[in-house]
């Protein structure tokens, strides 16, 4: 079964306090490389069928209006995972501002 | 008697008290399920505190695609007072019903505290009974209780005096501007982070300089919601 692949992140000019979080564990573990850390979300769709138009144009607005709170959040990405496992960015362009 | 719906949805908390806040008010509650279609002709509607869905997807999410919510959107769009408490305050925010979003406190701690408020705006139908500039005290109790919008946003809600509760003393949660609370244009929705049904009852609120517990600032939301559906 293909899937699609929606990933969110919260706003980049807004403070992500997860983030922020998971950046000091990293400095207490010793890891001195990372200045920020980001947490998003990805959701994977599983597909009844194949991925056609009609398809990513409903994943499209279900990204924004559901999987998304476009006041707080970008979708950053939208990507057809087929059942190889192969990968196809092309689904993205309609989604992002 | 006023009849003012109280949602209960998949983990509501605080619907209960919301319910006998109303009842204290002098209304009569009564209580509507998110899964329901029907308001059952209440005057007013309150989306209580909680954690719906337990904060899955962002807090309010699902809660605010439910079948009753669009029968509250249509509702609101008339006229009819709606105020959203915690939780539901997230829940009109993810409706669109009110402006801005509510992100994960600043500190990534989960406060409880009693918290000092000023009602910026007191000609809404949930603030009426106030004077503006008036504090109150009120519990406060969030893990995702910080207000955000974009700068156009938060400068049309400070133009038009769409504030209507702003955080004194201490910012609990990083909401910008110390917004504790906002209305829409016509005044009918409200939401806020902070509960006044928990500062209803003596005995059960917060403390003051009288008397321990026995604040009960909440009381006039209610109040102010029946009065202004009388006026009506």
């Amino acid at each position: 079964m293909p899937k699609i692949v929606v990933d969110v992140m919260p706003k980049a000019e807004l403070l992500d306090p997860q983030g922020k979080a998971v950046a000091g564990a990293l400095a207490r573990l010793g890891n001195e490389h990372f200045s920020a850390v980001r947490v998003g979300k990805r959701f994977e769709l599983t597909v009844d069928g194949p991925v056609d138009e009609a398809v990513l144009s409903s994943v499209r607005e279900i990204a924004d209006e559901l999987l998304s709170n476009s006041v707080i959040e970008d979708v950053v990405n939208i990507t057809v995972v087929d059942e190889a496992g192969e990968h196809s960015a092309a689904a993205a362009s309609g989604a992002l501002a | 008697m006023t009849r003012v719906g109280v949602v209960t949805f998949p983990g509501s908390l605080d619907d209960r008290d919301a319910q006998r806040a109303v009842r204290f008010a002098g209304g009569t509650p009564v209580a509507l399920w998110h899964g329901d279609h029907d308001l059952q002709g209440v005057d007013a509607v309150v989306l209580p505190g909680g954690f719906s869905y337990g904060d899955y997807l962002r807090c309010g999410a699902i809660a605010s695609h439910s079948p009753i919510m669009r029968e509250v959107v249509t509702a609101a769009e008339r006229g009819v007072p709606v105020l959203g408490i915690c939780n539901g305050f997230q829940m009109l925010t993810e409706a669109h019903l009110l402006p801005g979003g509510l992100i994960r406190n600043d500190h990534g701690s989960f406060i409880c505290r009693d918290q000092v408020l000023r009602v910026e705006n007191a000609s809404t139908a949930w603030t009426n009974g106030y004077a503006a500039g008036q504090e109150i005290t009120v519990p406060l109790k969030n893990g995702e209780g910080g207000y955000i919008a974009s700068t156009e946003t938060l400068e049309r809600l400070e133009g038009e005096g769409l504030v209507a509760f702003r955080y004194v003393g201490v910012n609990p949660n990083g909401s910008l501007n110390d917004i504790a609370g906002v209305t829409n244009e016509r005044g009918n929705v409200v939401g806020l982070m902070p509960h006044p049904e928990h500062a209803v009852e003596p005995g059960f609120g917060p403390d003051t300089a009288a008397a321990m517990r026995s604040g009960v600032d909440g009381l006039t939301i209610f109040t102010s919601a029946l009065h202004s559906l009388l006026a009506a």
